[in-house]
């Protein structure tokens, strides 16, 4: 008997240690959890707009990486309206596909703050993209509107030249939005101490190019010599170019502006020389950016609310000369990417 | 009448009372304001209000005949992206254009059919119209909000057209100014359109064509619309079908009813838009030299019109001998 005993239980140890040894050399828990963790989780982005680069850009990353852990990937189109983004919203969060993480543009400080804390509070993570608001996001990941301020007056600065007039024009967005209020702060950050360089004019341009353009017409009749013009959007932007060419004043103006980055709208600009500066966003590491934040809330086993993260992306001024041939993403790539998948 | 000490303001109606503010607006932006008395500035000025006085024509044909466009916005700019979004994935330019002008002519001819022949108030009809041009195109025809003209193309050429140094929207503005002004003075069609706009039923008893005109006045604001959106195209290479979200629809009624063309119909000519679109463009740039931020700038805008009609109700008062059926 004693025998038998110390057969069956050398034979069990020796299967044990056989079916044992190899399956702890391959058994990595992380995956495992990581798939437990994100598996049918859902992501929505409730961009602005869909129809513009920054939110195409956005969704092509999010979904490629979404679809690839196994979640689904939705975005809502607002269409530039504050209340059908927060309609949207608000049939999110109360819909049975409540989504688990909700990525929102916000267009302003406050408009969505109430619907962001319901979603919270139903258990939505809730992510802020490129533009800032009042409220104590899970996530804001996107630029420091400021430092984007700073970094566009260094450029006009720069482009205006020591022996210029010194004379610079500001084309706002509105009186609302953060990200044209922080730029504007971060702009005059840098004059105050370039005490030299003055701003002879800022109107606004409510985001439309039409807009920019007569502004920009104005500005320049009153003050033919200014030698660098900051716009705030690179949307906007082509009508103070327009303007520029009007004036026939082409590489007379340092035409500064800020964008996301994308070929047609950005570095294509820089090369024909409508832009002298442009502050890209690099898109693709924000949206990366956004991918990790989301992997890592849905992990962290955490209430929607705990944490509030600040994620920067890097920005940097670009001109013709410092273009590479990687400076920019194509939209018109992705989508034709896209379409092939289909 | 002057016994209760009013003096007699009674000739002045509300193009009188605009235009005398425009004047007084001009005089004293003239005087106090730098560089605004400047030529360059004074031709700046009337493109400003160029492509805004071409779509506040074609609203004031609509409106004199009792009627309201409130589809030309997205009709502007969708008819104008579509175009473009045809050139860059490569249609031929003439086949392109003869699908615009196609889908341009049926959105008017529906506006015009829904109004004239199925009685539905034009309001609710160009507002639907609108719409469904806008989401129709934005969704099924082009892929971005803004569509880029495509390089060397005959309308970015449009757009750096100049003669004497003056812009070609200023002149193509002019020139449909004149035409309006010839077809609603001197032909039958738009003489009518008066008689049609004061009391449709009593041109129908006599004998004019109303339905049929009404379906033209649709198609002429369409067309006028499409025009606008290529000069903003060629201006700034580019269309932003954004546009339609903006104030701009408001403003082009600004444009037509401040200038004096009443609401409910068969008043007001051309005069009428020159006056408006004046007043509005003296009016921004000036406010524009001074540096008044967008939201004051509204808010003055809003506070002279309001004061226009205020004073047009003091001195023409409505009663029920002025009041017409279907006033708004």
């Amino acid at each position: 008997m004693k025998l038998i005993k110390t057969l069956m239980a050398a034979a069990t140890a020796l299967a044990v240690t056989a079916f044992v040894a190899p399956t702890f050399a391959a058994d990595d828990p992380g995956p495992a959890a990581y798939a437990q963790a994100l598996k049918g989780k859902r992501v929505m982005l409730v961009p602005l707009a869909m129809g513009f680069d920054l939110a195409q850009g956005w969704a092509h990353y999010l979904k490629t990486e979404v679809e690839a852990w196994g979640g689904v990937f939705e975005t809502r189109d607002p269409n530039w309206v504050v209340d059908a983004g927060a309609q949207a919203i608000t049939d999110a969060i109360s819909s049975d596909t409540r989504p688990d993480v909700l990525i929102i543009h916000a267009p302003d400080l406050n408009s969505y703050s109430k619907l962001m804390k319901k979603a919270q509070a139903a258990g939505t993570y809730v992510i802020l993209v490129d533009n800032p608001a009042n409220f104590p996001a899970d996530a804001f990941i996107g630029s420091d509107w400021d430092r984007l301020g700073q970094l566009e007056a260094e450029a006009a600065i720069k482009g205006c030249g020591p022996n210029s007039s010194k004379k610079i024009g500001l084309v706002q967005g509105d009186q609302a939005n953060s990200s044209s209020l922080y730029q504007y702060a971060g702009i005059m950050k840098v004059l105050d101490k370039n005490p030299d360089f003055k701003v002879v004019a800022k109107p606004d341009s409510n985001w439309d190019a039409t807009t920019s353009r007569n502004v920009t017409t104005t500005m320049l009749q009153q003050n033919p010599d200014i030698c660098s013009i900051i716009d705030f959007w690179d949307g906007d932007a082509t009508g103070a170019s327009a303007a520029i060419r009007d004036a026939k004043l082409d590489g007379k103006v340092f035409l500064v502006t800020t964008g996301g980055g994308e070929k047609a709208a950005d570095c294509d600009k820089l090369v024909d020389g409508t832009y002298g500066a442009v502050v890209m966003t690099d898109l693709a590491r924000q949206s990366g950016d956004m991918n990790a934040i989301i992997k890592f809330l849905l992990q962290s086993g955490q209430p929607a609310g705990t944490s509030h993260t600040y994620i920067y992306t890097l920005e940097k001024a670009t001109t013709k000369a410092d273009l590479k041939p990687d400076s920019c993403w194509d939209l018109k790539a992705l989508q034709a990417q896209a379409a092939a998948a289909k | 009448m002057n016994t209760i000490g009013w003096p007699n303001f009674r000739s002045l109606n509300q193009e009188g009372i605009v235009f005398a503010i425009a004047v007084v607006l001009f005089v004293a932006a003239a005087i106090g304001l730098p560089g605004f008395i400047d030529p360059n500035n004074l031709v700046a000025i009337v493109r400003s209000v160029s492509v805004l006085g071409i779509l506040a024509l074609g609203m004031a044909v609509v409106i004199i005949g009792r009627g309201i466009d409130l589809s030309a916005v997205a009709i502007m700019a969708m008819s104008v992206a579509w175009y473009l979004q045809l050139l860059n994935s490569g249609t031929p330019d003439g086949l392109a254009f003869a699908y615009v002008l196609a889908g341009v002519l049926a959105i008017g001819l529906l506006n015009g059919f829904l109004v004239a022949y199925a009685d539905v108030p034009a309001i609710f009809v160009t507002l639907a119209t609108g719409s469904f041009v806008f989401g129709y195109v934005r969704s099924q025809l082009i892929t971005q909000d803004a569509v880029p003209v495509p390089q060397g193309h005959w309308v970015e050429l449009l757009g750096g057209l100049r003669f004497l140094d003056i812009p070609i929207e200023v002149f193509v503005f002019a020139g449909l100014a004149f035409l309006f002004f010839l077809f609603l003075r001197y032909t039958k069609w738009g003489r009518y359109i008066y008689f049609a706009g004061d009391n449709p039923v009593a041109a129908r008893n006599i004998g004019m064509p109303v339905r049929p005109m009404l379906v033209l006045r649709y198609v002429l604001s369409a067309f006028v619309a499409l025009v606008a959106g290529l000069l903003t195209a060629a201006s700034l290479h580019s269309i932003n079908t954004r546009v339609v979200n903006s104030t701009l629809l408001y403003d082009i009624v600004l444009v037509a009813v401040i200038g004096g063309i009443g609401l409910s119909g068969g008043r007001g000519g051309v005069r009428n838009v020159l006056v408006g679109a004046a007043l509005i463009g003296i009016l921004l740039n000036a406010m524009t030299i001074i540096d008044i931020p967008l939201l004051y700038q509204n808010l003055i805008k809003a506070a002279i019109l309001l004061g226009a009609i205020i004073v047009d109700g003091i001195i023409n008062p409505r009663d029920e001998q002025t009041a017409q059926q279907g006033d708004i």
